[in-house]
């Protein structure tokens, strides 16, 4: 009974994992395909794509596009976010929740419809196709999970620790830079690395405020597997995969990101 | 300490009240806590004492009243420029500093010269046997140690007065026992004025130079540990402060040095009158005689003040037992002896007879 209960629940991990996983396989797996079309199961063993991912001109400036908006973006999200996060944990003040609503509702309101919003707006402001517009973008794209992110640290942190500090002599400005701050670091460097994934891999908003001189990175992969459907898509989006791997690797090892995302309690 | 004239007050509540919305969280409450004294704040949760000290470290504001310390008024002083320690009941240590550097705090917000900070940090580390620990974080210590480490941060700035948030109640029963004697040994040495919050009348009676009993956010009785055991000032102090028996409604009879008892439906229970029974003859009281008060009558014992009853429990504590017997007319009455052997001789649901010491009887005027 036991060993049917526990072939059961593997089973259903498997699955889960499966389902999960496979697109992102299957796509790993045409990239190293040597022939140009993008078929599966690949034929063969090639980094041929890979090399020209790195060295096809758009993907380059794509690239170099993504990390300005994707730096500016996140930071601007961090420093709003956080003061944000911030104002809710310390005051209660009328509107608050009127300010947390329109705070959220990223996380509700279809990327399809901000991007086209801020299209509408940056024509109107003429700021077309431009960084600015991008980047305001994106940051109102990020900043519900910079600010939940903040938040959930700064409420994690026990409200005896910004008193036991006054009583032993700290001002306010030193409790917040003394006690607060570092203890909500960690926090902030969770958000940041979460806003800059999801800047660096986002598409759909990214579609409408993006010109040729200007497209982000998925943005330059759509444009060119309108025209081609060869691989270096694939060699692009592994490459992605790795890279934000890593990068998460780190962070968790430095920051704590588990904590941080309150995935691990512990 | 003398539990009716402390020295010069180290603090002076004057009427300090405190609302919140329609609800009064403390009432008016006025007193003096001299130099060096150890005062405790005992009371069940909810009574108010832990919203006196919040208001005396500062963190909240009194509705009414004012708060002086050494003489002068802090009542609108921050909380930081107070100069007053404390411990709090999570201890609230900085979880991202180690030993050292949490004891070093209040000394570096004072700007003291870094070879003088390292100087006292050492000796609070000493005093509150720390050595070896000063590097470790706060996550590595042990409940016992964290304890010391928030004992040292708040002594280390010698604070005016030292406030202590039911420190003790996260510890188990060992340890706080030990750190019990502790404290005792802490205040001794440093000589620190020390408000010590708690729930535990144990904690209270072997700490204490005086306790202020709290109910409702009202002041119950102020007097020394033995005082307020022997003569609690009403029924509240009495049932919270120790066991007790609570006896009903009786009519008090006067005729010389003799007083007695006259109990509806229980019988007469009566006494050589102690000086302070100064009530009238015919008026009605409530006694109330602590299980030590209350014996077994010996077999074949004849007498006044022997009532019957039959046994409902024994609730066994390893150096005595507490028996509860069931009295006609007085409901559960407690009685409390050495040893085990009454569970033999006396089990439940057999007949036993009891003698009252009337003369050890608390008695307040019936309301």
């Amino acid at each position: 009974m036991t060993r049917l209960r526990s072939f059961g629940f593997w089973s259903l991990v498997v699955a889960i994992l499966t389902y999960m996983t496979l697109p992102t396989l299957v796509v790993l797996m045409t990239s190293v395909n040597p022939t140009e079309i993008l078929a599966f199961p690949p034929e063969g063993v090639s980094f041929a794509w890979y090399e020209k991912a790195l060295t096809y001109p758009d993907f380059q400036s794509a690239f170099k596009n993504g990390l300005i908006v994707t730096s500016l973006a996140s930071t601007a999200a961090l420093i709003v976010g956080s003061a944000f996060a911030w104002l809710v944990y310390r005051y209660s003040f009328r509107g608050r929740g009127v300010l947390e609503a329109v705070l959220w509702s990223p996380l509700i309101i279809p990327h399809f419809t901000l991007g086209f919003g801020f299209l509408l707006l940056g024509g109107a402001f003429k700021l077309q196709q431009g960084y600015a517009m991008i980047v305001l973008a994106h940051m109102v794209l990020v900043m519900p999970f910079v600010t939940r992110a903040v938040y959930v640290s700064l409420a994690a942190i026990d409200p005896d620790l910004a008193r036991a500090a006054a009583n032993l002599g700290a001002s306010p400005f030193h409790v917040l830079t003394r006690i607060e701050l570092p203890l909500v670091l960690p926090g902030m460097a969770g958000g940041w690395l979460i806003a800059a994934v999801l800047s660096l891999t986002e598409f759909t908003a990214s579609l409408y405020v993006t010109g040729s001189r200007t497209q982000t990175l998925p943005v330059a992969m759509y444009n060119y597997i309108r025209e081609y459907a060869d691989p270096t898509v694939s060699a692009v989006s592994a490459m992605l995969i790795i890279t934000t791997t890593l990068i998460m690797f780190i962070a968790d090892r430095a920051f704590g990101l588990r904590r941080v995302l309150a995935i691990d309690t512990h | 300490m003398n539990a009716t004239s402390p020295a010069p007050a180290a603090v002076e509540l004057v009427r300090v009240r405190k609302e919140f919305g329609s609800a009064v969280g403390v009432a008016d409450v006025s007193l003096k806590i001299g130099q060096g004294e150890f005062l405790t704040l005992l009371g069940p949760s909810g009574c108010g004492k832990s919203t006196l000290l919040g208001m005396i470290a500062g963190f909240l504001t009194p509705t009414a009243g004012k708060i002086v310390v050494d003489g002068v008024d802090i009542t609108d002083v921050e909380p930081y420029r107070r100069d007053i320690g404390m411990v709090f009941q999570s201890y609230a240590l900085f979880p991202h500093m180690n030993v050292f550097d949490n004891i070093a705090f209040g000394l570096r917000m004072r700007k003291l010269p870094k070879a003088d900070i390292a100087v006292e940090v050492r000796r609070a580390i000493a005093m509150m046997k720390l050595e070896g620990f000063e590097e470790r974080r706060v996550s590595q210590l042990s409940g016992g140690q964290r304890q010391r480490v928030a004992l040292a941060r708040a002594i280390v700035i010698r604070p005016k007065v030292l406030l202590l948030d039911e420190p003790l109640s996260a510890l188990d029963k060992n340890l706080r026992a030990q750190m019990q004697v502790e404290l005792s040994e802490l205040h001794r040495k440093t000589g620190l004025t020390t408000i010590f919050v708690t729930h535990d009348q144990g904690e209270a009676l072997s700490l204490s130079d005086r306790i202020v009993v709290m109910n409702r956010g009202e002041v119950q009785q102020v007097a020394a540990p033995v005082e307020l055991y022997r003569t609690p000032a009403n029924g509240f102090v009495a049932s919270f402060i120790g066991e007790i028996n609570a006896l009903p409604v009786a009519r008090y009879e006067r005729a010389g040095a003799e007083a007695a008892l006259v109990l509806p439906g229980a019988g007469r229970l009566s006494a050589a009158a102690p000086a302070h029974w100064d009530f009238t003859h015919g008026v009605e009281v409530r006694a109330f005689l602590r299980p030590e008060h209350v014996r077994p009558a010996r077999p074949g014992e004849q007498g006044p003040n022997i009532l019957r009853g039959v046994v409902a429990a024994h609730i066994y504590q390893g150096s005595h037992t507490i028996t509860r017997v069931e009295m006609e007319g007085l409901g559960l009455i407690e009685t409390r002896v050495t040893g085990a052997d009454i569970v033999g001789t006396h089990p439940v649901g057999a007949p036993i007879a009891l003698v009252f010491d009337l003369g050890e009887a608390v008695l307040l005027a019936a309301r």
